[in-house]
């Protein structure tokens, strides 16, 4: 046990002041002396790029690394639906009170509120930035910006570039950040994969990463390294996450001493296209926006095969317009995902496997016209008949929930840095913003917040008191003896010769991860998959094959130590939702609901943010508690109905 | 239903190259062409030998990252379709499926069918982007923008950077690519004050690394997000403009 005291470093004062408060309160480096540091920024995503940009931008000397072929193929690409801000464009009673409020709310009150005030201040900023750009968001004829409504609130707040939002925005961040290579403020590095954080002295000293294209191991100093690497939502297998995303760097920084913060809070999507045979390598989000517009329904009647046409009205279960008529189709992912796992464990799924529920734009089509309703969605639906080879402007679509995203994190404090002191963690990575669940088209709006707006301003409080400091030399035994280790490992998953891949043992452990610790967990699920979840990474360890050769390309290779990290991880998200004796947001404990079948949460016991600590391999991991103080909303029980 | 494969293996830059033949046996109809390739890995591995080294992300036809060519045809036989968006029920049974890499001078193999494309990297960063430092820019909405400029715009955006306009041209050319991220900008109102310099050097340092362009416009056939070739037409008047305009007059780069 160590004495590690968490201290979240929130300013004092009203909390619609504290930002601003805070930024005059640090220290600033002045603009001759940005240069002389030295910043690692790792990932290229929305959070990363913005970042590297920014910080590029105001001088510092960026050293930016993706294991991608470009920045641009970082996941946050595939983000369709929109990005929030308290812009209140439409006149519909929206502010930054609101907008704070309505993310505090949809995170079942387990988020920090000062960090989620600060979010909804500069979400405006992030819309004026994306528009200068050249971001081309949805338009009025007018020629003003359009806004559309998303899960879990009732204004129209959410800014989006047809079903390709992420991407949009990527490309905006991706080309800042290129812009500042060809003026030589960033040094990219793609094809590079971080495998070590190094630390000295217990403060953040660089990484050590692997060229995918020539096996190179090798080290990196840098005075602050962030993290922008994205969430660990594959520790389930299959989910909407890309193939390539993994919880590697974050994972590697808690073996290194960072906390890992409330694991147990994933995301399941409520609108996927449902899986259709075992081979399935991912899942398919189709974009929540679609609950605008589209009716979700199962059967009455159990087992009921007829084709949804012949399904008359009367026997058809609008089971969320009937359960929560103020928000309907539109309540939270959290509550619109537990609905239809519900509908379908009582065996009125629908489709091939009865593994769905239909989301039906009929009565949309009827409304506004196929030629409206198709220019909302034209391109979601071309992917959905693409995979499924059905056309929704003709029958309804299927969707069950898949694993989306991941409220947990690393542990930082208000300025993003982890308890490592020149670690920072930013976007997905982190784990401050969203609590226990996290509201639509809020996820581009947090990781653009901490890239372009938060970091850059808070990592200047930092370096200024390293002014004069070169970083650490990489030679120096922290690095050294870091990329001994990294390129034994390399030979080690290779001297192993097993007899079974990578992949197949990511696939078993996700089920394992999926069947107790998914959409609905209990004690005895929870303490099976402590046991199992170690046994199978025994059997993985000794059993796994890997060939080829460690220098050059070798895609095995880079995924046996994602599997491996994915393992530990997948262990103490069940350790973390067995502790969390409560439900909330996406953690639902079976013992813990209302006699409605809603998540009922512990105010009195587990009201806090559960960080962990790596104790090493094999031990178990100390918890410590970051208490949640709310003064400004007062938690009351989320009813959507 | 059962297939034969015949798919290019090269280790490495250097090495020539040549092809192999598999056997893909018990493909569903419902599979992605990824999720063929991914079986007929786990069969080598299982087997021994090492599996086929092909580029893929997100798997949902919008990062970019795979592309092969199916047959001589990028991304496969589907019009709009990326590679990992193809499904095995667009081949049949017994059918002999050929699978290459790009093939363009300016994307070298790396191994198998990986390629490098950082060419196009080069091309976005001579000046593929709106000068804009993160800060306090004007509200988003002084700035109007016509729906219909907002949507041209956003149709030349939709480009994913994933290279089958080049695989797919008999010159290796890249106007296509170039000239989706230029319509981009240059149709934009925040996209002026640079639009001539961005045309002038996103399109010389095209030239550095690309083939010419002839019309043939197989890219546009290629394209996973149906670009048109008006784009080109519009790169190319802008091109020209960007050598004869008097710029200081107008105030623009």
């Amino acid at each position: 046990m160590s004495t590690i005291t968490l201290d979240s470093k929130i300013p004092s004062g009203p909390i619609e002041e504290r930002w601003e408060s805070h930024k005059f309160n640090m220290k600033l480096v002045n603009p001759a002396n940005k240069r002389k540091f030295t910043v690692l920024v790792v990932g290229t995503g929305l959070a990363g790029a913005a970042a590297a940009a920014t910080l590029a931008e105001l001088g510092y000397h960026v050293k930016c690394f993706t294991f991608h072929d470009s920045p641009r193929r970082a996941h946050s690409i595939a983000a369709q639906g929109g990005i929030n801000a308290a812009k209140n464009y439409k006149n519909d009673g929206d502010s930054v009170h609101r907008l704070f409020y309505d993310t505090v709310k949809g995170g079942d009150f387990r988020a920090r509120e000062s960090n989620v005030h600060r979010l909804a201040e500069v979400s405006v900023n992030i819309i004026d930035q994306c528009v200068a750009q050249g971001v081309p968001f949805a338009r009025e004829y007018g020629g003003l910006l359009d806004n559309r409504s998303f899960g879990g609130s009732q204004v129209s707040r959410t800014f989006y570039a047809r079903g390709q939002t992420g991407q949009q925005l990527l490309l905006g961040a991706y080309q800042a950040l290129m812009q500042q290579v060809s003026l030589g403020r960033v040094e990219l590095h793609t094809k590079t994969e971080l495998l070590d954080v190094v630390t000295k002295d217990g403060v953040a000293a660089g990484i050590v990463t692997r060229d995918l294209v020539t096996g190179d191991i090798r080290s990196w100093a840098g005075h602050a390294t962030l993290l922008c690497t994205g969430g660990y939502g594959n520790a389930f297998y299959l989910s909407t996450n890309a193939m390539n995303s993994n919880v590697t760097a974050a994972w590697r920084a808690h073996k290194k001493g960072a906390l890992f913060a409330n694991p147990c809070y994933t995301q399941i999507h409520p609108t996927c296209i449902p899986a259709s045979d075992e081979f399935q390598s991912k899942l398919t989000l189709m974009s929540e926006s679609l609950r605008n517009d589209g009716r979700i329904w199962v059967p009455k009647k159990f087992d009921d095969n007829r084709a949804p046409e012949d399904i008359p009205e009367d026997d058809r279960d609008y089971f969320l317009e009937r359960k929560y008529p103020s928000f309907g189709n539109l309540a939270p992912r959290d509550i619109a995902s537990r609905n239809a796992k519900q509908v379908v464990d009582e065996g009125r799924g629908v489709g091939p496997i009865k593994n769905g529920v239909y989301l039906d734009f009929a009565e949309s089509i009827s409304r506004l016209g196929e030629n409206v309703v198709f220019e909302r969605y034209g391109n979601l639906f071309d992917m959905y008949e693409r995979i499924t080879d059905e056309n929704p402007m003709k029958m309804p679509m299927r969707i069950y929930p898949a694993s989306h995203y991941t409220m947990g994190g690393l542990w930082v404090d208000y300025n993003l840095m982890t308890n490592i002191p020149g670690l920072y963690a930013l976007g997905e990575a982190n784990f401050s913003d969203h609590g226990a669940n996290r509201l639509g088209a809020s996820a581009l709006m947090q990781g653009l917040a901490d890239g372009y707006f938060v970091a850059p301003n808070t990592i200047g409080d930092y370096l200024a008191g390293l002014l004069g400091q070169a970083p650490l030399s990489t030679e120096d035994p922290a690095f050294t003896t870091s990329v001994a280790a990294v390129q034994d490992d390399m030979r080690r998953w290779i001297a192993v010769g097993g007899t079974k891949s990578p992949e197949y043992y990511h696939r078993e452990l996700g089920k394992i991860v999926w069947d107790y610790c998914g959409m609905a967990r209990d004690k005895n699920g929870l303490e099976k998959a402590l046991t199992e979840i170690p046994a199978l990474r025994e059997e993985f360890e000794n059993n796994v094959r890997v060939l080829g050769d460690p220098d050059g390309v070798n895609q095995s290779l880079e995924k046996v130590g994602r599997v491996a990290d994915f393992f530990e991880l997948g262990e103490l998200m069940c350790r973390d939702a067995l502790m969390r004796e409560e439900s909330c947001g996406g953690h639902f404990r079976v013992e813990h609901q209302t006699e409605e079948g809603e998540a009922k949460r512990d105010d009195e016991n587990f009201s806090f943010v559960g960080a962990w600590e790596w104790e090493g391999k094999g031990a178990n991991p100390t918890l410590h508690k970051e208490p949640l103080v709310f003064e400004t909303v007062k938690p009351v029980e989320r009813s959507y109905k | 239903m059962n297939l034969t494969l015949k798919v290019w293996r090269q280790n490495g830059p250097t090495d020539p190259g040549h092809f192999e033949t598999y056997e893909a046996t018990d493909v569903k109809d419902e599979m992605s062409f990824l999720e063929m390739l991914d079986l007929v890995n786990e069969n080598l591995i299982d087997s021994g030998h090492e599996p086929i080294t092909f580029d893929s992300d997100c798997r949902e036809g919008i990062c970019g990252t795979c592309g092969l060519m199916i047959n001589g045809q990028a991304h496969g036989p589907q019009k709009g379709t990326a590679t990992c968006q193809l499904h095995m029920r667009k081949f049949h049974d017994g059918e002999t499926v050929t699978i290459e890499p790009w093939r363009a001078a300016a994307f070298p193999v790396l191994k198998d069918l990986m390629v490098d494309r950082s060419a196009f990297d080069a091309i976005i960063e001579s000046g593929g982007f709106i000068t804009s430092d993160t800060g306090g820019p004007r509200d988003a909405n002084e700035i109007l923008i016509p729906k219909v400029a907002a949507d041209s715009a956003m149709d030349a955006a939709a480009c994913i950077g994933c290279g089958a306009c080049v695989a797919a041209c008999p010159n290796g050319a890249a106007q296509l690519f170039t000239s989706a991220k230029l319509a981009h900008l240059n149709l934009l109102p925040q996209g002026q004050a640079e639009r001539w310099k961005r045309t002038e050097d996103m399109v010389e340092t095209m030239e550095m690394f690309f083939g010419s362009c002839t019309n043939y416009g197989e890219c546009q056939e290629a394209c996973p997000k149906e670009i048109p070739i008006d784009f080109i037409a519009m790169m190319n008047r802008d091109f020209l403009k960007s050598k004869v305009k008097n710029r200081k007059l107008q105030g623009q780069r």
